[in-house]
């Protein structure tokens, strides 16, 4: 479903990309972990199509700028990391963003768009907002739309760049649910960028471990999560606990 | 379920009402700005020769001014999106004063008479070149979404445009010079029906183009980067949604010459009060726009009789201060 190959990134003389080649398979519920600066948003830019890089970035075996933007669209679906709120819509209007792809030139969103947003904002909690201008939510309440828009342009991928960091914790597992529900229901491959990593070992089957552009560690939780790769990442001595009933592991800098 | 069904139905009422609110309210004053003018106010006697030619001119003029205000106002509201900077306006950006110059320069070279299609034209090519320019230098300054970058690229180039544009007036014959000091002053009185057809059919299609572009540059409004991955080609729309707003905003100078703020003004208060959406936002723009101007120029030819104000004059006494409101105000 997506695959890279040797790709390299660079901003100046800075390379922030080095030799990445990995692969992830339809249906795969993946996050990306790492320090700040270790390359995380950037691969995203570049598995998206945003970000042009050397090497090779598929997509379903094409490489992912030569596929037309509506198209794109409609393959992958990417939440940013945070909403301004000087965007001047309201909730309704900014979930039908998702839609832009699909969308007639002219006239009214069809039934088929309409019924597609209003899903989203159901299942994301987000019903309550459609009338709401966005400069007077907060701005959890903006991440929960903008995780919305993705969930309405009905993609097979999701690219997510650190996008419950804004959310409180019930809010947060609630979308973790959520996107492992789509992920096992209907297949959908989730890709995304995640500091909490007690949040990355309890929904997501691989972790994908980047220092300074490379990846050092592409696993299960368990075989990533580990006191002495962790402190090699992320430069600070770290504790591990495992909890009980599969919540994961809890990961303590001491 | 049955609350949000009936808020939803209340609210399309109110629309409704708004939307017929808003078409009587554009059909009165499109009358009575037939009425007004300079002699006084009423129709005038159709039995007479001059009458008839002042209605003419009257009808030819409230076109003008529907045209050129839906213009400025779509291509002001397209730079505001695209540019993602609430200042930008064709005037403050300097766009209206490139294309000022390239009409001169038709008018002084005296291909205006014969040619009068070049106008447009030779506006247009200068207007690209400067918006490309400001552009460019306001990147290089650190980046076309900051104001300050934008609008300092802006006022300056505007500024050098203007000393051409005093060059090609010093090196003109009198005649020439006469015809263009009265276009500058920014009036409605194209006093022809073929310069204003070639002028306004590109005006058209641009504002029909642009309206089709209406869900591309609400996906705009997130962003070049999430525009992109919510299915636009920014490499492609963004250009060229810039070069059909230059090229509104080109045909609208050589119509009317420069006429500062109508961009600024209509856009925002539409924005403040009914939110973004370009599917109604510019469609609106163009209306309010052309009513704005309308009524602006049936102020200036009918307060101070038998003087009349050019519309310029007016646009900028009203949103001169405007602009500087927007500049003070805290963002919220």
């Amino acid at each position: 479903m997506i695959e890279l190959r040797h790709i390299e990134k660079s901003y100046g003389e800075k390379k922030v990309l080095s030799e990445i080649s990995l692969s992830i398979r339809q249906g795969e519920m993946v996050a990306l972990i790492g320090a700040n600066g270790a390359g995380k948003s950037t691969l995203l830019k570049v598995i998206s199509g945003a970000l042009p890089a050397q090497g090779k970035a598929l997509i379903e075996g094409r490489k992912i700028r030569r596929i037309a933007a509506a198209q794109r669209a409609g393959i992958i679906a990417v939440v940013p990391q945070e909403i301004p709120s000087t965007i001047p819509l309201r909730g309704y209007e900014f979930v039908m963003l998702g839609r832009t792809h699909r969308l007639p030139r002219f006239g009214a969103p069809s039934a088929a768009d309409c019924e597609a947003v209003e899903r989203a904002m159901a299942s994301t909690g987000t019903g309550a907002f459609k009338d709401r201008f966005l400069s007077d939510m907060s701005g959890g309440e903006r991440q929960r739309l903008a995780v919305a828009i993705a969930f309405a342009a009905e993609p097979r991928i999701i690219l997510l760049d650190e996008a419950t960091s804004h959310l409180d914790l019930n809010h947060r597992v609630e979308i973790m649910q959520l996107l492992r529900k789509m992920n096992r229901d209907q297949g959908v491959t989730i890709l995304m960028a995640v500091h909490d990593l007690m949040l990355a070992s309890r929904f997501f089957d691989r972790l994908i471990l980047l220092q300074e552009g490379k990846v050092i560690q592409d696993a299960a939780p368990p075989a990533v999560l580990k006191e002495d790769i962790l402190e090699g990442a992320y430069g600070c001595r770290i504790r591990t606990i495992q909890l009980p009933d599969e919540l994961g592991t809890c990961v303590v800098p001491v | 379920m049955v609350d949000d069904f009936m808020q939803r139905k209340i609210m399309m009422t109110r629309k409704r009402y708004l939307i017929l609110a808003a078409a009587l309210t554009f059909a009165a004053v499109l009358i009575l700005s037939l009425m007004f003018g300079s002699t006084g106010f009423g129709l005038p006697d159709m039995r007479t020769g001059t009458g008839c030619a002042l209605l003419d001119l009257r009808a030819c003029r409230i076109a003008a001014g529907l045209v050129v205000g839906a213009a400025l106002s779509v291509a002001g509201c397209v730079l505001q999106t695209v540019l993602r900077n609430p200042l930008a306006e064709p005037y403050i950006l300097g766009v209206s004063s490139g294309a000022s110059v390239g009409t001169a320069i038709v008018m002084a070279t005296g291909l205006a008479a014969t040619y009068p299609i070049l106008l447009p034209l030779g506006s247009f090519a200068v207007a690209i070149i400067t918006v490309v320019l400001i552009i460019s230098i306001a990147q290089r300054a650190g980046g076309s979404h900051m104001p300050q970058n934008l609008i300092l690229t802006g006022v300056v180039t505007g500024s050098v445009l203007s000393s051409v544009l005093m060059l090609i007036i010093t090196f003109a014959g009198t005649h020439t010079v006469r015809s263009i000091t009265w276009w500058l002053l920014g009036n409605l009185q194209c006093g022809s029906w073929e310069l204003l057809a070639i002028c306004g059919v590109p005006i058209i299609l641009s504002t029909l183009y642009l309206a089709a572009q209406a869900n591309k540059l609400n996906a705009l409004l997130l962003g070049h980067e999430n525009a992109h991955n919510l299915g636009v080609n920014t490499a492609l729309t963004i250009p060229l949604l810039i070069g059909v707003a230059t090229l509104m905003t080109a045909c609208a100078v050589a119509l009317s010459g420069i006429i500062g703020f109508a961009g600024l003004i209509v856009p925002h208060i539409l924005r403040r009060r009914f939110g973004s959406n370009h599917r109604f936002l510019l469609l609106g723009s163009a209306a309010a726009g052309g009513l704005f101007l309308v009524i602006c120029d049936t102020l200036g030819r009918s307060c101070l009789p038998p003087h009349e104000i050019p519309v310029g004059v007016i646009t900028a006494l009203s949103g001169g201060p405007f602009f500087l409101y927007l500049l003070t105000r805290k963002q919220r």
